[in-house]
């Protein structure tokens, strides 16, 4: 099995001088490519503070991260920034789309960034925009989309730099529960079909119960995790 | 792309972008104004100076303007000829040969002061053929007079008239002569219009007993501002026996209140643009601050901070430029009309002006180089502004930003 994400002893702490907050505690992670997983815990667990280590956003104060096959610990920040462009793909809460620009736009933005052609990127948002079942969409402005849609515009838009993997922090929280089953149905899919790794932190039950597998954070450790089918009723 | 996103989110904030622009565009028109005013008035006053008599150069002997008599006459040689004509930069020169007399006409006398001069060449240096109000303009060899309009009122005489001149010619001989009043000429100075009268350089050479001198050369120089730089080379040709005097010598009051003027001018466009600097970068203050999470997506998703720079540059000067292009637009069309139809004033000023010999109005100047100067100052303010987001775009963290 081939390790996209490998997390080695990683602690990270806020305001070390004053009040330390360890809100990643020495946590060791492996992620295989296809994994569908869950990050679950409680509220300030460090599943947020964990995710944007994973996705090179954060820096860790201690361990290594290794993200298929490369250490981007210590990498300068240009050089992460053209890494998450190429290699990671981000799904956020909210805000994930620039509101000026549309549903197409949003998602070509990307691959423009990555200095795609013009035919490259028409092919590969039309596809995309069919998966997420937008097509009639295209030319639409964020704002004129529902919550569920605006999050598989960025789904799409996480996928349109063909990346290792997708982070996803709480994609479901600002979203009704037909909504959320929705968006899950596409990751899932795109997980099944495109061989897409996700890692995706949650609190909703009914999301977690989608995932294979749950990793649970407790106080930055991780206490548990688990391949679904074991604990699937 | 970075161009259109910042196009597009110009547009986001419809009324902030319009407000900001809106008062670009006004602070460009009162600055494009406000300078264009005070560089015409100024350029309407140098014109009428050295239009009305003095002309923005003359040769004198040495000593001559602070002891204006007879005696500081010269003899204009052929050396001085030659100088003049080959000296670059000289449009044209006229010889004038200028004293003090008395002039009467039936019971009444007035104090006047007589210029000798040669009338084809001064219509090149004062225009002075079109000063003419009524009756004809000398020639060379006429042996009439021309004189000034509040003059030949007091006079009670007009054209055809007769006038006597009574005054001192060179070393204390007499100097008397009967003239036939040819035309009255008309001065935009009030001063001018009582106290001057015009022969013939010959006539007034005969009548000073003052054969082949003259007092004071006038000269037009094909380029006013490279003015300094011509008298000093007439200076150092025509030698220490002359004095070569501008404008600025011949009236340093003048000088001084252009100075004065122009003091208050920089003041009134400083504060302007003060005041829409801190329009636009509260503007700016607002909008970075209202947009840090997005920054934070971009950042977070692969921009990198030197393009969100960029595209953030390209808003604010967007928004700068735009204000400030439509305001020259707008300000082109009304400084050409200030200009063909200026604004005249009255009171104290006016007399103010009157009494240095100005006609009392405000013409506009349409030179380019005030538009382009003061939308480049408000181009720089926009890009000094600039700083700020470009600044703070350096400085973003994506994951701050977006917890915000
Ligand atoms: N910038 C920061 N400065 C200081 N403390 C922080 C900062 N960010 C997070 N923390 C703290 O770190 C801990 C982990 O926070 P984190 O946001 O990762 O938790 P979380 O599991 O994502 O919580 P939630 O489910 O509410 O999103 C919390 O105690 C939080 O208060
Ligand atoms: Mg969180």
């Amino acid at each position: 099995m081939e390790i996209v994400i490998d997390a080695h002893n990683v602690s990270k702490v806020y305001n070390p001088e004053t009040i330390p907050v360890h809100a990643v505690n020495n946590v060791h992670l492996h992620v295989e490519r296809g994994e569908f997983t869950a990050l679950v815990g409680p509220s300030g667990s460090g599943k947020t503070t964990l995710l944007n280590l994973l996705g090179g956003l954060d820096r860790p104060n201690e361990g290594k991260i290794v993200i298929n096959g490369t250490d981007i610990t210590d990498m300068k920040e240009n050089q992460l920034i053209d890494f998450r462009l190429n290699n990671i793909g981000f799904v956020f809460q909210s805000f994930n789309l620039i509101p000026v620009l549309t549903a197409k736009e949003n998602i070509e933005f990307i691959m423009l960034l990555q200095g795609a052609s013009k035919k490259q990127r028409d092919e590969r948002v039309q596809t995309l925009l069919k998966e997420i079942g937008l097509s009639d969409k295209t030319n639409t402005m964020p704002s004129q989309l529902s919550g569920g849609q605006q999050q598989r515009v960025a789904v799409a838009r996480a996928l349109a730099s063909k990346p290792q993997f997708i982070l996803a922090d709480e994609p479901t929280a600002n979203l009704d529960s037909k909504s959320a089953s929705d968006l899950l149905d596409i990751m899932a899919k795109l997980n099944k079909e495109e061989n897409m790794t996700f890692i995706f932190s949650t609190h909703d039950s009914r999301v977690i119960e989608r995932a294979r597998r749950v990793v649970t954070l407790v106080d930055g450790r991780i206490t548990s995790d688990t391949a679904t089918f074991q604990i699937s009723h | 792309m970075l161009l259109l996103l910042a196009w597009r989110n110009l547009w986001r904030n419809k009324s902030r972008s319009l407000i900001t622009m809106a008062s670009v565009f006004c602070a460009v028109v009162l600055a494009v104004l406000t300078a264009a005013l005070q560089q015409g008035v100024w350029d309407n006053l140098i014109k009428n100076v050295v239009g009305y008599y003095t002309g923005y150069l003359q040769i004198h002997h040495e000593g001559y303007w602070d002891d204006q008599t007879l005696e500081n006459a010269f003899e204009p040689t052929d050396s001085l000829q030659t100088l003049l004509q080959t000296t670059p930069g000289i449009n044209t020169s006229a010889a004038r040969l200028e004293s003090f007399v008395l002039a009467s006409s039936g019971e009444k006398t007035r104090g006047c002061i007589v210029v000798g001069v040669e009338p084809a060449r001064e219509e090149g240096i004062i225009h002075l053929r079109e000063k003419l109000a009524k009756g004809t303009y000398l020639t060379q060899t006429d042996d009439g007079a021309m004189v000034g309009e509040e003059l030949a009122k007091r006079l009670s005489i007009g054209v055809g008239d007769t006038i006597v001149l009574l005054g001192q010619g060179m070393y204390g001989s007499m100097a008397a002569g009967k003239f036939a009043i040819r035309g009255l000429l008309h001065f935009g100075s009030p001063e001018l219009n009582e106290n001057m009268l015009f022969l013939s350089l010959p006539n007034a050479q005969t009548l000073f007993d003052a054969a082949g001198l003259v007092t004071s050369i006038v000269i037009s120089p094909t380029d006013t501002r490279a003015l300094d730089q011509l008298a000093g080379t007439l200076n150092n040709r025509a030698g220490p026996t002359h004095e070569v005097m501008t404008w600025k010598e011949m009236m340093p009051e003048m000088v001084q209140s252009i100075a004065a003027d122009s003091a208050g001018m920089y003041i009134i466009l400083g504060v302007l643009y003060l005041v829409i600097s801190f329009g636009i970068f509260s503007t700016l203050l607002m909008m970075v601050a209202e947009r840090q999470r997005e920054f934070g997506m971009l950042v977070a998703v692969g921009l990198k901070k030197r393009k969100l720079a960029w595209m953030l540059t390209i808003e604010s000067l967007l928004v700068t430029l735009t204000g400030s292009v439509i305001g020259i637009l707008v300000s082109i069309p009304i400084a050409h009309y200030l200009a063909k139809n200026p604004i005249r004033f009255s009171g104290q000023t006016a007399e103010v002006y009157e009494r240095f010999g100005f006609e009392a109005i405000f013409p506009a100047s349409t030179e380019t180089s005030i538009f382009l100067t003061q939308g480049l100052i408000v181009l720089v303010i926009g890009l000094v502004l600039s700083a700020y987001p470009i600044f703070s775009a350096f400085k973003l963290e994506a994951v701050k930003a977006m917890r915000k």
